[in-house]
């Protein structure tokens, strides 16, 4: 009996997380249902649609393909000096707010960048215009190439040492080697990867709004931000939020047919030797593609971190609005985290508790329910809720929404853990009595502290960089540093935001950094 | 008469692990390796396969100095503990790769995959797949590989170690009828001296990264090595 007074007190918190997740949703979609979809199928939204589609479409297209091929030539080096640091790189983009991404990539590609400059030293007269697709099309492949070659070199890592020595041993000349045995890896990981990357792209608002430039290239997220903040048409935005609604989960139920890419190096121990690649060409090769490709992705890095470092730091310090949304930031992301941590928590310890195939299957959702109602999808619905906000509530709806924004995540480090922790723990704990707070303080707490700490900070980084959710709030009464920079960009006020920028990189890459599990912490987790 | 394996003063430095061999090896012969764990076997296998490179010293296979030869040009088949097969490609594949690497083959070429995999008891097997087959199955399509392969030199890590006592006696009687049928040279990596005395007719112990002893099988000492 005292077995399952312990589980049961993990069912009722689980049950707890899951009715505030689905509460909260459900208020959001409430008023969306009663204000109804105005406006139906029309040439604009048709127009929305199809662009942000095709811009998905095109985004993963380019992320695969170079992705794919900048894991060939990686995964064909593991004796490569920099190849840890290589596949830290990769990771790189994921830790940057896409509103850093973004300044980032105007520094290089936009009107007064690095490119142009290039160009007309060269004396090319026209200039290289990024507004549009094309902008869009360079943020998304900054962020998806590494992510996508990142998971592809994995696939490749994972086919046991003996291939390449019988590859070797066979014979197989490059051709044959990719045909029989790299093409093969690369398949099987491409649905999930390219199904991943097809979601982040389709539902991509920071990167659209700020580089899309105009109503030829806007996605339905920017549209019904735009719809809701400019044009105020509430039966519009809602229609676009049912659209946006089923496309996600259009992509969702694809994704769920197919095994979600994993991360995990295979064989511990055995190490990754690799026999082809000797020659000249070969190794000239898979040097001027990992060039290509840290020039890429590094270029935006360092143009923010040189536009920073030159801008005019005393001037941002003496403003007072850096100052407020620099606490508003740190209040929204420090509540975000906790409550991230706390309904993680909830879920993982209830989701190993049950015996229920429907309540694990409610608290999963309930855990990803994010990826099918986007944050501008909430925010909507709050929105006009509040019919426009103003107070206190806008500051508690953005935070819960980012802490549902950081859930899947966070779960993702945070269930495997448990899972074994529990595993391992129950029964002695069972029978030594230990229930409730006590099993909490003393087993549960310390073996868990650090995948707890991991979704506390990536929630954490997740929050701070996040323009999303506060887009549609944000203003007068409620700015953050995101939004403040977002701010200082559209009134040309450049330096200030160059500043901004840089310090929202920094301290979104390091918490990012503590809150990514590493190789080595991966391990420990579960242990 | 030459050697089939000969390594003339073979030297190699991986990490803090230094290995020197001198090593000669009859054609025909099947040779069983022993030594306690990471004494070199494995290295030693490398080293004739082409996946390590000697700091000096010479690697000769059939009387040829094979410094400037690829892993795949020189004459020698591997089979390892498991991992043989490529478990995306079908049975009748990892065989054929053996033949062509670029499974460019004809009538005759694919007849004789079927007549391997027949041999070594797979007849049927072409379109399985290796996840559907047994521990055991999977070593046989390795030898299967092996025999299209025709490479004088067969060179097995631990084939059998995976597989349970009843299993391993009866691999090893195909080994030896396919050792007696095609005159391969056969070196075998094993920790069990019943088996090496079954199946070899000379040994070689391999201590500390050099070649500690070699003879006669009926010279091979203890009941269990390493």
């Amino acid at each position: 009996m005292d077995a399952w007074r312990g589980m049961s007190g993990e069912r009722v918190g689980g049950a707890f997380a899951l009715a505030f997740i689905l509460g909260f949703v459900a208020l959001a979609l409430a008023p969306l249902l009663r204000f109804g979809g105005a406006g139906g199928v029309d040439p604009q939204l048709a127009g929305v649609l199809a662009f942000t589609l095709w811009q998905a479409s095109l985004s993963t297209l380019l992320s695969v393909a170079f992705g794919a091929v900048v894991a060939l030539s990686v995964a064909r080096r593991p004796h490569f000096k920099g190849w840890v640091w290589l596949l830290r790189f990769m990771a790189a983009p994921m830790g940057l707010p896409a509103l850093a991404a973004a300044f980032g990539v105007l520094a290089v590609w936009g009107r007064e960048g690095t490119l142009n400059s290039v160009l007309s030293f060269f004396g090319v007269g026209t200039k290289f215009n990024v507004y549009g697709m094309t902008g869009i099309l360079i943020a998304h492949t900054f962020f998806n190439i590494p992510l996508a070659a990142r998971l592809f070199t994995a696939a490749l890592d994972r086919f046991p040492p003996t291939y390449w020595k019988l590859a070797a041993n066979l014979g197989l000349g490059r051709i044959s080697l990719f045909r029989f045995v790299e093409g093969p890896a690369l398949m099987a990981a491409l649905p999930g990867v390219a199904g991943l990357i097809f979601m982040l792209c389709a539902t991509s608002f920071t990167l659209v709004l700020t580089l899309g430039g105009g109503p030829a290239a806007t996605t339905l997220e920017v549209a019904i931000y735009q719809a809701l903040k400019f044009d105020f048409e509430p039966g519009r935005a809602v229609f676009l939020v049912l659209v946006q609604v089923v496309l996600t989960g259009l992509v969702l139920a694809f994704l769920a047919a197919f095994p979600a890419p994993a991360e995990e190096r295979a064989q511990q121990g055995a190490e990754a030797r690799r026999f082809d690649g000797g020659s000249l060409a070969s190794k000239l090769w898979d040097g001027l593609v990992i060039a290509a490709f840290l020039l890429f992705c590094g270029a935006p890095f360092v143009a923010i971190l040189i536009d920073g470092v030159r801008a005019d730091f005393p001037h941002l310090l003496a403003d007072r609005l850096f100052w407020q949304a620099l606490q508003t930031s740190a209040v929204l992301g420090l509540s975000a985290a906790l409550l991230a941590v706390l309904l993680s928590w909830l879920i993982a310890m209830a989701r190993v508790s049950t015996r229920s195939l429907i309540f694990a299957g409610g608290l999963d959702a309930g855990g990803s329910l994010i990826l099918l109602t986007p944050p501008i999808v909430l925010s909507t619905g709050w929105f006009l809720w509040l019919k426009g906000g103003g107070g206190f509530a806008p500051y508690v709806l953005v935070a819960i929404i980012n802490a549902l924004m950081a859930l899947p995540f966070a779960l993702r480090v945070l269930q495997p853990a448990v899972r074994s922790h529990v595993e391992r723990t129950r029964r002695l704990s069972e029978s030594l009595g230990l229930n409730g707070f006590q099993r909490l303080r003393i087993i549960d707490g310390p073996a868990l502290s650090r995948p707890l700490f991991m979704a506390f900070f990536f929630a954490l980084s997740l929050s701070l960089g996040d323009l999303g959710a506060v887009a549609l709030f944000g203003g007068e009464g409620l700015v953050t540093l995101p939004w403040l920079i977002y701010a200082r960009l559209g009134s040309y006020r450049t330096t200030d935001a160059a500043a901004l920028t840089l310090i929202l990189a920094v301290v979104c890459m390091v918490f990012a950094v503590l809150g990514t599990p590493s190789d080595r912490r991966q391990g420990e987790a579960g242990r | 008469m030459t050697r089939a394996i000969e390594l003339d003063g073979v030297a190699l430095t991986l990490g803090s692990h230094r290995f020197g061999f001198d090593l000669e090896v009859a054609p025909g012969s099947f040779t069983a390796v022993t030594g306690p764990s990471g004494s070199g076997k494995s290295t030693l296998f490398n080293i004739i396969a082409g996946f390590e490179t000697p700091d000096a010293g010479r690697v000769l296979l059939g009387g040829r100095d094979v410094a400037a030869t690829a892993p795949g040009a020189r004459p020698v088949s591997l089979v390892f503990q498991d991992n043989n097969l490529f478990a995306h490609l079908d049975i009748f594949t990892n065989v054929a790769l053996g033949v062509n690497p670029s499974l460019r083959l004809n009538a005759a070429e694919r007849s004789a995959v079927s007549s391997a995999l027949s041999r070594v008891g797979l007849g049927g097997f072409e379109t399985r797949m290796p996840a559907t087959l047994s521990g055991g199955e999977k070593q046989r399509v390795a030898f299967a590989r092996a025999l299209v392969r025709k490479r004088p030199i067969m060179l097995l890590d631990e084939p059998f170690a995976a597989l349970d006592p009843a299993l391993r006696h009866q691999m090893g009687d195909l080994l030896a009828a396919l050792h007696r049928d095609e005159g391969f040279t056969v070196l075998m990596i094993t920790h069990d001296p019943d088996e090496a005395r079954r199946l070899a007719d000379r040994f070689v112990l391999v201590e500390a990264g050099h070649v500690a002893g070699q003879g006669a099988i009926a010279d091979l000492q203890g009941d269990r090595v390493g």
